[in-house]
């Protein structure tokens, strides 16, 4: 005995879709945005420089951090505004300077800005220890919410998929910090060995 | 002033850092009063996004109040209480001229695939966020608009980016009067985004997600049937099963770059960042479209490649449609959706702390702690 066939082996639409008089019941607001030619991101472009504030065709150069500020060589010239959160400085801000001579296009510009990123970390973390304010990874992390928020009943039995790479957080965050301790413990055997010979 | 700032990899902390100054004719420095954390925000706090900054300040959802202008700002004063579209644009590019504010080519120079978003690494311009008492905000007269008397302060907040990225999300799936609509991500933006799909008529709307609290939510608040992709050995196929094996007429992959479902995605993507984000959402969304569907995708990616199955969107006909939310495009309609009690945004609020306790915060969002779902940062208790 032959079944109905499913809706994709047939030219009829689904059966089981509510008609609009039920959805609209059951739905606050329910094709309130019905027309798809009416909604505001329709059509997607819409020429209207008039419409949007600006009272400036081009707009006045923003001029302080414009000496020296990188760009991508995408750009055919310096944008007029940009931030100035966090300028370029010390190992990481060269490094950057280089991935800058990179396209957005090449994955060599954005490789090494992420390994700028780190190099950037650990020149902070290091300057912090010698400052009145040392990186401090419990309060840093946040950590301290597992306690207060339930970590564990947040997670256990709760067939959440996250539970499997959770365990590499810890790693990721701390493991720098054992291999870096790991390798001035030896360096400082090292040089007392020698000291001693 | 007080401010988060970023300290590496998994690791913030709040510190004095100098007030920000008018740097532009037509900036405003506004004395923030909310923020929020977005989801992807935890794409930086992880280190995923090239180009973060130690001593950057995050936060692209907030409010506030007019602290300061510049000499040629003339639609704000100081008092005015504003709420400031994420997106940093200049409305006068090629770009802002035709509307597309969120991909203005006037304030990023780090790059030209992006426009500028406030907090968001100098890979978007590098412009500090409003997880902070203060922030500059360039072209006043152009991004923010004066909160109105009747509307809700969260609800402010949450028009910054959310809502409006949900709603938008929807717009992209062209959807019609009747269709099935699938949305991967039961946070924030995904909430939205299927509350979003039956204003524009959706017949069927499916929110799939892990975490069990965020389903219920997209029960209570968003009408809609759920599937948890932990349940179910194989999600595309259920999503197939349960659409009489046609698939989708429209998936909206409202997840991002550090989707869950495949641990070696997950891995390469968000630990080793060899990939621009774990495309795993975008993936099954891919495959649970039907044939001549289209996907939105209003989650965010980095800028790296990802391992995207381009050749079942090219067989099955896909139309795959994107970008970052021109936020105040959608404001007029959604201020009218929620005085006509279409839409409650603040329903989703789960957590609200004070600034100072940002970094547990961000560990709270980030590990799904406590039934979050979305968080404020109030950085002005009065």
């Amino acid at each position: 005995m032959s079944t109905t066939p499913s809706t994709p082996y047939v030219a009829n639409k689904p059966k089981d879709i509510p008609s609009p008089e039920a959805l609209r019941a059951r739905i606050p607001g329910w094709g309130a945005d019905l027309d798809p030619k009416d909604r505001p991101s329709y059509p997607r472009e819409v020429y209207d420089p008039a419409g949007t504030g600006a009272h400036w065709d081009y707009p006045e150069e923003q001029q302080s951090g414009r000496e020296g500020r990188e760009r991508s060589i995408e750009h055919g010239q310096l944008t007029p505004v940009f931030g100035t959160s966090a300028p370029l400085h010390g190992v990481s801000g060269r490094i950057r300077r280089y991935a800058y001579r990179y396209s957005e296009g090449r994955a060599a510009h954005w490789l090494i800005l992420i390994g700028a990123d780190r190099v950037d970390a650990w020149g902070a973390h290091l300057r912090s220890l010698v400052s009145l304010r040392p990186d401090n990874p419990v309060t840093e992390t946040g950590v301290l919410a597992e306690g207060r928020l339930h970590g564990i009943a947040s997670r256990l039995g709760k067939r959440r998929a996250d539970v499997n790479h959770q365990w590499l957080d810890p790693v990721i965050v701390g493991g720098p910090w054992v291999v870096a301790t790991a390798g001035a413990v030896l360096a400082a055997r090292v040089v007392r060995r020698r000291a001693r010979r | 002033m007080r401010a988060m700032v970023y300290r590496g990899p998994y690791k913030i902390r709040v510190e004095e850092k100098p007030m920000p100054r008018i740097e532009h004719p037509n900036d405003a420095i506004i004395r923030v009063t909310t923020a929020a954390i977005c989801g992807s925000d935890l794409h930086l706090y992880h280190g995923m996004m090239p180009d973060t900054r130690i001593g950057h300040t995050f936060g692209h959802e907030f409010i506030g109040v007019v602290e300061e202008v510049g000499p040629s700002v003339q639609n704000l004063k100081r008092g005015d209480r504003v709420m400031v579209p994420f997106n940093v644009y200049c409305g006068s590019c090629y770009f802002c001229a035709r509307g597309l504010y969120s991909n203005c080519h006037n304030v990023n120079p780090n790059a030209t695939a992006v426009g500028g978003i406030y907090g968001y690494s100098h890979t978007t311009g590098g412009y500090d966020g409003g997880q902070a008492e203060f922030v500059r905000v360039p072209f006043a007269d152009v991004g923010p608009a004066i909160i109105p008397d009747w509307m809700d302060s969260e609800d402010a907040v949450l028009l910054t980016d959310a809502l409006a990225t949900g709603y938008f999300g929807a717009q992209l799936g062209d959807i019609v009067e009747g269709d099935t609509v699938v949305v991967f991500g039961a946070g924030p933006v995904g909430l939205y985004a299927a509350k979003s799909a039956w204003l524009m008529g959706a017949g069927r709307v499916i929110v799939v997600d892990h975490l069990e609290y965020r389903l219920e939510k997209a029960r209570t608040f968003a009408h809609a049937e759920t599937f948890n992709f932990a349940a179910y050995d194989d999600i595309v196929v259920e999503m197939k099963r349960t659409t009489d094996w046609l698939g989708a007429d429209v998936v909206i992959d409202a997840v991002g770059a550090e989707a869950d479902g495949n641990f070696l995605q997950q891995v390469t993507g968000t630990k080793l960042k060899l990939q621009g984000g774990s495309p795993i959402a975008l993936n099954w969304a891919i495959d649970a479209a039907r044939k001549g569907g289209t996907v939105s995708v209003v989650g965010a990616y980095g800028p790296i490649f990802s391992a995207v199955k381009f050749g079942d969107a090219l067989n099955k006909g896909l139309t795959l449609r994107m970008n970052q939310t021109p936020v105040k495009r959608q404001w007029p309609r959604l201020f009218s959706h929620i005085q006509n009690g279409f839409l409650k945004p603040n329903d989703i609020v789960t957590h609200r702390i004070p600034l100072e306790d940002i970094a547990e915060g961000y560990h709270l969002f980030s590990a799904k702690l406590d039934n979050c779902i979305k968080t404020l940062v109030i950085a002005d208790p009065s």
